[in-house]
């Protein structure tokens, strides 16, 4: 029987580790060399903060390493958030992806670093100095993209209205979330919302863009359940540890 | 007269800054080999980007991301260093996209494993150290001050690939097959860096006369052999080469002949990732142009406004 702290550090682990997967998909493809950089550093950031989590997860269980919890779980075993496995597309996509998933990330972080559970609210702390620093990142490119030239402004509008349909569910509150909440150790997801919702249309205003209305809307990550994304995601990910299973590297 | 002033400049060890008085040939010979080196490092990123999404543990992931974020940093002081001679990056990325520059032909060599990440690490960033550190003298300022400091990186470089090497060396029979076959594949194109033999090598003359190279290629190679042949025998490879073996009399180790065949015919294009490497720079360089317009437009209206 996993504990339900256990699984509320992989959670957090699993969105971290997979949009630093996305996020290191770029290497070698930005649209400048700085940028190309730029990407690289979120990226490694983003491996950094699931490391943290992940060995806190592995210290719970004591059963798995951090890495046997990364490359060693299937699809239904992972709980992050289906927007961060949703592809890179083009630069714009990747911007407004990273761009709802910071915000949400700096607020959660920010209410996370009060836990009363030592070790998160540790390495929120930690995890929150780097978000200030994504945020500003893909909140000053969506503005350069939003408010650039029609072309961009209109890529960068087809990607917010793709991608609006995956913010519903980072807000969520299940059973796990309120039995950690009410202990004082897990963030109110819920209470996220009107804040992100401010900063959202803050940065949508400066940036030209459209906010999109709430249609369909996404939801399962927390039940392991994702977009056919995630399966090849942790195929190529996982294939080494896969393959030779006896091996160490 | 000022071709004797800069030669005596030169010979009294002291750098040349972009300002200064230079020889138009001088110049030349910078630009083409600065840039070569900055699109060697960006290129470079590659081969091994082609692994980090499969990297094999987190620690890895991170280490091998750090390692190409940091060649893309190296492409971008060598570029700067470029720029001071009167060239802008744009015209040197166009000279690349135009295959009027030139770039390592290591990099046209596939990854098939990750066993080639040790390899490149341990054997081309070696190579390039190799060089490198020869360079870091180099009569020319700003690029012996930035070889000074991705000297530094590269140093790391090479000791990750070794550590993986070292690693598959010893782990399961799968892995050590696939540390040799990487070796098998990497040697001689890695000792093929330093460039033809000095009796081929029309532009070592001048060079070498300006203190641009400190060192001839025969000389670096031989550095290179030297060092790395107990690396392999410590972590039991073997180097795919029946003729090397010390010479105590010289106090090197001979090797056998290079195939200098297949040496032009990457340098000339026909390599086996020469047009898949270009392809991929170019593909991401005009996937970059509207993001590239939009900054420049956003920062336009900015000036507008502020103005």
């Amino acid at each position: 029987m996993m504990s339900s702290l256990f699984t509320y550090t992989l959670r957090i682990a699993d969105s971290s580790l997979i949009l630093g997967q996305r996020m290191s998909e770029w290497c070698s493809k930005g649209p400048t060399l700085e940028e190309d950089i730029a990407m690289s550093n979120i990226s490694l950031d983003m491996f950094g903060q699931a490391n943290g989590f992940y060995q806190y997860a592995a210290q719970l269980d004591g059963l798995k390493s951090a890495d046997e919890l990364a490359f060693r779980r299937n699809e239904r075993e992972f709980f992050n958030h289906q927007l961060v496995e949703q592809e890179n597309g083009n630069f714009g996509n990747t911007i407004v992806r990273n761009f709802l998933h910071d915000t949400f990330n700096f607020l959660f972080y920010t209410q996370l670093a009060n836990s009363k559970d030592e070790t998160l609210s540790a390495l929120a702390h930690k995890s929150l100095k780097e978000v200030k620093y994504h945020l500003r990142h893909s909140s000053n490119w969506l503005v350069r993209l939003g408010d650039g030239t029609k072309e961009s402004n209109a890529k960068t509008q087809v990607a917010l209205n793709e991608l609006w349909m995956y913010t519903d569910e980072i807000f969520e509150m299940d059973t796990l979330d309120t039995e950690l909440f009410n202990k004082g150790i897990a963030v109110d997801n819920s209470a996220l919302k009107s804040d992100w919702d401010a900063m959202i249309n803050n940065t949508l205003a400066k940036a030209k863009l459209i906010r999109p209305e709430d249609e369909y809307m996404a939801t399962g990550g927390k039940k392991g359940l994702h977009t056919e994304y995630l399966g090849f995601i942790l195929s190529e990910m996982q294939y080494l540890q896969r393959a030779y299973p006896n091996a160490k590297w | 007269m000022n071709e004797i002033k800069f030669q005596e400049r030169i010979d009294a060890e002291k750098k040349i800054e972009p300002k200064d008085w230079m020889p138009d040939a001088y110049r030349k010979h910078l630009i083409r080999q600065i840039s070569q080196h900055a699109h060697s490092e960006i290129i470079g990123m590659q081969p091994e980007g082609n692994w980090i999404t499969r990297a094999p543990s987190l620690r890895a992931k991170m280490i091998l991301l750090a390692k190409v974020q940091d060649e893309a940093g190296h492409g971008l002081y060598l570029y700067s260093a470029c720029e001071t001679l009167g060239i802008s990056r744009e015209e040197l990325v166009q000279q690349l996209h135009d295959g009027k520059a030139k770039y390592s032909s290591i990099f046209n060599y596939p990854t098939l494993s990750w066993a080639d990440m040790g390899a490149v690490g341990w054997l081309v960033d070696g190579a390039a150290i190799v060089n490198q550190v020869s360079l870091q003298r180099t009569s020319y300022g700003p690029y012996s001050r930035g070889m000074v400091k991705i000297c530094k990186e590269e140093s790391f470089h090479q000791r990750q690939g070794y550590e993986i090497m070292a690693e598959m060396a010893k782990g399961t029979l799968e892995q050590k097959a696939m540390a040799q076959d990487a070796l098998n594949r990497f040697w001689w194109p890695s000792i093929m860096m330093f460039g033809p033999q000095d009796s081929d090598s029309p532009r070592t003359g001048n060079a070498m006369k300006w203190k641009i190279k400190r060192q001839t290629n025969d000389d670096l190679r031989q550095d290179f052999i030297n060092k790395t042949v107990g690396q392999a025998e410590l972590i039991g490879l073997t180097i795919p080469d029946p003729d090397l073996k010390w010479n105590a009399e010289r106090g090197h180790y001979d090797f056998g002949e290079m195939d200098w065949d297949e040496f032009w015919s990457v340098v000339n294009g026909n390599g086996p990732c020469n047009k898949q490497r270009l392809a991929h720079h170019k593909k991401a360089h005009d996937e970059g142009q509207w993001v590239r317009d939009a900054a420049k437009a956003y920062a336009k209206k900015q000036e507008l406004v502020a103005n």
